[in-house]
């Protein structure tokens, strides 16, 4: 089936002798897709090349079958919001959005129409009428996401979406994504918070230096780093006894007693067969409450990929 | 092209109020004024000496050399500078122009509606500065002489001329200047050079001074500018092979179409690159 997808095909992009990405290859499904990596990995070049804010040096771009070179199409399909914290003088938010979808084209009624709709998708109607200038932080990230959002793109692409937002709005708007992606939206986010991202992605890029060094859905990608054991905990009622039988499989390389008493962490390089022979254990007398892997979340990726490059924040 | 046209207008509606309001832009409006200013003072003054002849020969030929030597060469030239160098440049100065790359608007209509809400506001701020100039130059006369000079004379010949060469000369310099912000990130250099450029067009070979504005400009002033004038106004004001307004009309306008087009052209490669400004 040809799914439509964002393609980059073997893309690079230098800034004079800088490297910003290098021969990057992605096909980016449908739903959350993080780009996650330090600062100055390439995140943000890898956005602005594909919405066209920056020309690949080699390479080719394709967002759904179109080119950013051809704005009337691609931009009716794509929405950005950018990390530039900049506005046009002068404007309110409604303003802002408005004659955004003006450029569209669009009849200032239905305009109108479309710019209270993402205005209030973003909950900040009260302050629609003021000037952007005198907006909070968090406003002025929810009145870009409503320019973005308001002519309801098949592909949103959102630099650092939840800087500057407080708990309650930022839950909001993780809300807001997850509903863009289950109406089969593409969401392309980059965060530096990784427990947010972790909650809300499918699937995860990661990058370094300008490279992509891992992509896929995140449980894919941690099966995949073989140096870093698999680490699992158990909760049981009988940790010592499993533990005394975990250290007979060959596979498994750790078995440590939980701060708590209540559990298990065991680190195994064959997940399956660990799985499998978990099964035999709990027929065994042993009471086993919860299985949960311990680091197949973005943090470990991030720490055993990248780690050694910059904490994350 | 309905599309097109839309989008124009809509550019334009979000340019205006940036180009006639922007705090920016006031030194804009002052050299608009200097002139006005300029022939009002000079009206003053001859009204403090009533003894002295109203010659109207005298004060249009006044006119012709300070339309053609300050205001069009500096006053205009400048303005537009700032006006339409600020469409591309300044928004970049301000990053605020990946808006405007980021919406469903190829980038050459993008142009074509920066220009023309360049043109509205140098038009508005010049074409009127010219107006007042050419109502103060004159207001001293009594109404009598107004009079003749108004039914029988050339007074509206020569101010809907005067008003024409204005709005053609901020289509000319518009467009360079648009084209100019689109190339290079300090507009000093480019104004400096086509200041140098369109001073020394009078010593270039015939075919090199059409390609100037000030060439069409001069050859469609309604007065040429009078020899008496000292150097170096005077060689710099000369026009030896003046075009004929059927020539000198569509040839300025197509000047600006090719440079406007060559930008738009140009403009679709523009990277947004904030930290480089």
């Amino acid at each position: 089936m040809n799914v439509p997808s964002i393609i980059f095909e073997n893309v690079s992009k230098f800034y004079g002798d800088v490297l910003g990405v290098n021969r990057v290859n992605l096909a980016i499904p449908p739903g959350i897709t993080s780009l996650v990596g330090p600062n100055g990995s390439g995140k943000t070049t890898l956005m602005n090349l594909m919405t066209g804010l920056i020309q690949p040096t080699r390479g080719r771009v394709r967002v759904l079958g179109l080119s950013p070179d051809e704005p009337e199409e691609f931009f009716r399909e794509v929405g950005y919001c950018t990390q530039f914290d900049t506005f046009p003088k002068g404007f309110t938010g409604y303003q802002f959005v408005h004659s955004y979808l003006r450029l569209y084209g669009c009849p200032s009624k239905e305009a109108e129409a479309l710019t209270w709709r993402a205005i209030e998708r973003v909950g900040i109607v009260d302050a629609a009428h003021r000037k952007i200038a005198g907006y909070s932080k968090g406003m002025r990230q929810r009145i870009k996401l409503a320019q973005a959002t308001c002519h309801s793109p098949s592909v949103l692409v959102l630099d650092e979406p939840l800087n500057g937002l407080d708990p309650l709005v930022r839950a909001e708007t993780i809300a807001l994504f997850k509903q863009f992606a289950q109406e089969g939206m593409h969401v392309i986010i980059s965060s530096h918070i990784l427990h947010e991202v972790d909650a809300i992605s499918d699937q995860v890029i990661l990058l370094s230096n300008g490279y992509v060094i891992a992509e896929g859905q995140i449980r894919g990608v941690r099966e995949e780093i073989e140096e870093h054991p698999m680490q699992i905990l158990i909760r049981c009622n009988k940790p010592g006894e499993l533990a005394a039988k975990m250290f007979q499989q060959e596979h498994v390389v750790e078995a440590r007693l939980h701060k708590d008493g209540g559990g298990l962490l065991i680190k195994t390089r064959k997940p399956d067969k660990f799985y499998l022979m978990l099964n035999k254990i709990a027929l065994n007398g042993i009471g086993i409450e919860s299985v949960a892997p311990a680091d197949d979340d973005v943090n470990s990726l991030y720490e055993y990929l990248i780690g050694g490059e910059e904490t994350s924040q | 092209m309905n599309l097109w046209i839309a989008q124009i207008l809509a550019v334009v509606r979000l340019e205006w109020r940036k180009t006639f309001f922007s705090k920016r832009g006031i030194w804009i409006y002052a050299l608009a004024l200097m002139p006005v200013v300029l022939f009002v003072g000079h009206s003053i003054s001859a009204l403090n000496h009533p003894g002295r002849d109203a010659d109207f020969g005298e004060e249009t030929n006044i006119f012709a050399g300070i339309f053609q030597v300050f205001y069009l060469r500096l006053c205009v030239f400048f303005g537009c500078v700032g006006i339409f160098m600020n469409l591309i440049r300044g928004e970049m100065l301000d990053r605020s122009l990946h808006f405007y790359f980021l919406a469903p608007i190829r980038r050459d209509v993008l142009m074509a509606g920066k220009f023309l809400a360049g043109l509205l506001a140098a038009t508005v701020i010049f074409g009127l500065s010219t107006a007042l100039q050419f109502i103060a130059n004159y207001w001293y006369f009594d109404s009598q002489q107004l009079r003749e000079f108004v039914v029988r004379g050339d007074a509206v010949h020569h101010f809907l001329a005067y008003i024409g060469v204005t709005i053609l000369a901020c289509v000319g310099y518009g467009s360079i200047f648009l084209a100019a912000g689109v190339l290079t990130r300090n507009p000093i250099i480019p104004a400096a050079v086509i200041l140098v450029w369109e001073a020394i067009n009078p010593f270039l070979p015939g075919f090199l001074q059409t390609v100037s504005v000030i060439y069409y400009l001069k050859s469609l002033c309604p007065v040429e500018v009078p020899p008496q004038l000292p150097p170096p106004f005077s060689l710099i004001a000369v026009n030896p092979d003046p075009a004929s307004p059927i020539v000198a009309i569509p040839g300025l306008l197509l000047l600006s179409v090719v440079v406007v087009i060559w930008a738009g052209r140009k403009i679709r490669h523009l990277e947004i690159n904030y930290s480089a400004e």
